[in-house]
């Protein structure tokens, strides 16, 4: 198969310079959201690199499983970091640089090796005569994993189990009181116009002016003044209410006008 | 399969052109039938019976003024809807269109191509396609956005893996990954109904699986009433709400066909896929494979009917509940489902097949059902029971009276008005 296995260099000289682009956009990056998607590329062209190799259910699997749910996750917590927020330089676990760099050199020196022993020590037999034994990849897939290393995928899944049972106890919070309910939230209403003279119903709406009908536009009391709760108080604290009495001069004046020329209408 | 380049190509612009009008379609069908059950007309001006209102609806989307809002992530806001878009056409290479026929002297599937893990492929597309909704919430940097898509992510996340639950006893049942083969072995004659020539369905089989699919199927498109991640009443449009013209045409487009997506892989692992209905596969010129792409669409559009049937029936779910629904009650019982599937297909290889399996198929229904009727009902708490006479400034404040209390003054003017109106209506009598 000397057209398939062209294919394999080719896309392996396409896929693994991506690959490593990715990686290095990974640690590059100043966004956080930016360089978690690095690495969600590396590892799709990762997966592309498989594929190249005959390895179908791997590709897939490396897709749903890293693609798709463990970099997903990533990015679920980091897209809570808004788009305009800086990030920080700041160390803050102690001696974290060396560890990492000390991590980094051990696990450099355990693919060099690792890679370097596979190669030299064991003959390549190739995908082709290792699937041929059970039938099929995905079938000698799980004859491996359900035979011969049974135990050891037991036990990580033991493992994933306990650490996701302390996840829950970490993020589980007891309730203090008992969680109000309606009713319990309408007498405290209640109890407040009794007392303070809060009013019990729901807030007013913002104002709708000739030119204007923003959230921002606060609602005239029938005096003329505006009404406070009208407008939320962020935008208040940020300064962009617009001057609605000042805007309703303009109406008031037509208005006297109007008034003026009907009376005088009348006279005449 | 190895097809030549040039069949290759063939394939994929025919799927292409397919989907899009198809679209186009689906976008007309929806807006007819849910009009037809609201009692109204739906679009009918444009066009023959209104089908060029999707296709104006469409092209004006294109023409329209390509804005980029001021504040947004100008990188990832241009990538996003490109990733949804891929993603929504490549999940239909996988998809069996009809079975074996030869095209130009080559034979070959009538489908793009046919991967041995093929479903796995579905899957590994549509938790690609959740990049696209994400990042389109967080590059348009509002708030709007940003919920909706954490919604969307959260929501597909969540009802993935209901999804994918649901798809394994598929596998175990037909011993294969592969959708060509799946559908293949559905041709089997039936165990039950094998004898008046029914095929062995897989929704028959393995309805709670089936179930669960189709539940999932509807949470996995953000589409009514699992439509919270564009819930216009609380978020605008969700993730797409700073998205217009050819951007949000892209989309509205990957919706659709995600939309039939869903409904093609639960037409080829549930319903046969391109195999004719029960009473035509007994004619012998309706099994040919040309024939398959029209049962194939037929099947994908009465899914997409029933689509719009929800969205014209129910009402959205709210975030908690829907939440609830996925996690509490679809994982686990796809969970127990599982084990009970492997359990049966364990029995009906070994000789001790018949009453025992049957036994235990209604043994485990009875305690999935106990266990749903038992377990996270709370009890309703027992109404309070006035105390005392009745006081109408409890809290300072005018109340009226609680059930089971009468104001005091008020019963008695209302006895007398009672014995004053009676004779009144007598006379007049």
């Amino acid at each position: 198969m000397i057209v398939l296995d062209t294919l394999g260099v080719v896309s392996f000289w396409i896929a693994g310079p991506l690959a490593v682009l990715g990686a290095l956009g990974l640690i590059m990056f100043r966004k956080a959201v930016y360089a978690a998607l690095s690495m969600a590329f590396t590892m799709v062209n990762l997966a592309v690199l498989y594929a190249s190799l005959d390895a179908m259910f791997l590709t897939f699997v490396q897709i749903i499983v890293y693609t798709g749910a463990i970099m997903m996750l990533f990015l679920f917590v980091l897209m809570l970091v808004g788009v305009d927020t800086p990030d920080s330089l700041v160390e803050t676990l102690r001696g974290q640089r060396v560890a990492a760099t000390l991590a980094a050199i051990g696990i450099f020196a355990l693919i060099v090796f690792g890679i370097g022993g596979a190669i030299t020590g064991v003959p390549a037999v190739g995908l082709e005569q290792a699937n041929a034994e059970y039938g099929d990849n995905v079938q000698g897939l799980a004859a491996l994993i359900f035979g011969r290393y049974v135990f050891a995928f037991e036990l990580t899944s033991a493992l994933l189990i306990t650490a996701a049972v302390g996840a829950m106890i970490l993020g589980q919070r007891a309730r203090v009181r008992r969680k109000a309910t309606q009713r319990d939230l309408s007498e405290e209403r209640l109890r407040d116009y009794a007392e303070k003279g809060t009013h019990p119903g729901s807030l007013p709406n913002s104002g709708v002016l000739a030119l204007h009908n923003s959230i921002a536009t606060p609602a005239l009391l029938p005096d003329g003044t505006v009404s406070e709760h009208s407008v939320s108080e962020t935008l208040a604290a940020r300064g962009v209410i617009i001057d609605a009495p000042a805007l309703s001069q303009a109406t008031a004046k037509a208005f006297s006008e109007i008034e003026s020329t009907s009376v005088e209408e009348a006279d005449e | 399969m190895n097809d030549p380049w040039w069949l290759m190509l063939i394939k994929v612009v025919v799927l292409l052109v397919v989907l899009l009008t198809w679209t186009i379609f689906n976008v007309w069908f929806e807006r007819r039938l849910v009009g037809k059950m609201q009692h109204r007309l739906g679009p009918i001006m444009n066009g023959p019976l209104g089908l060029g209102q999707a296709l104006a609806d469409g092209m004006k989307c294109l023409f329209k003024e390509d804005f980029i809002p001021s504040m947004v992530d100008r990188v990832l806001f241009v990538i996003a809807p490109l990733i949804a878009g891929t993603a929504a056409f490549t999940a239909w290479a996988v998809i069996p269109f009809g079975g074996q026929v030869e095209i130009f002297g080559v034979t070959t599937y009538l489908q793009a191509t046919d991967l041995p893990v093929g479903v796995l492929v579905l899957l590994a597309v549509t938790s690609v396609a959740i990049y696209g909704f994400v990042l389109a919430g967080w590059s348009s940097n509002s708030p709007y956005s940003l919920l909706g898509a954490l919604r969307s992510s959260a929501q597909m996340i969540s009802y993935e893996i209901a999804m994918g639950l649901a798809l394994v006893s598929v596998f175990l049942y037909a011993g294969t990954m592969s959708t060509h083969q799946i559908v293949e072995a559905q041709a089997q004659p039936s165990g039950l109904l094998g004898f008046v020539g029914m095929q062995d369905w897989y929704w028959a089989v393995m309805i709670p699986a089936f179930v669960i699919y189709m539940i999932s199927m509807v949470g996995e498109t953000n589409r009514a009433p699992f439509d919270l991640p564009e819930a216009e009443s609380e978020l605008v449009s969700g993730y797409i709400t700073e998205y217009s013209g050819f951007k949000y045409a892209i989309y509205f487009l990957a919706e659709y066909i995600n939309m039939a997506t869903v409904s093609a892989i639960a037409t080829t692992l549930f319903l046969g896929g391109y195999l004719p209905f029960w009473p035509l596969n007994l004619i012998e010129p309706l099994n040919n494979p040309w024939l398959g792409p029209i049962w194939f669409i037929i099947k994908v559009q009465l899914l997409i009917a029933f689509f719009v049937w929800l969205r014209g029936t129910l009402p959205r779910f709210r975030y908690d509940q829907f939440m609830k629904l996925g996690w509490k009650g679809l994982i686990p019982v796809a969970l127990v489902w599982i084990v009970v599937f492997a359990v049966m297909q364990y029995l009906r290889r070994t000789p001790m097949v018949g009453p025992a399996m049957y036994i235990l198929i209604g043994l485990v229904a009875v305690a999935v059902f106990a266990l749903i009727m038992v377990t996270d009902r709370p009890k309703p708490e027992p109404p309070p029971v006035p105390e005392g006479p009745f006081d109408a400034f409890a809290g300072g404040f005018p109340v009226p009276p609680m059930p089971g209390q009468v104001l005091p003054e008020l019963s008695e003017v209302v006895a007398s008005v009672a014995e004053e109106v009676e004779p009144a209506a007598e006379r007049s009598e």
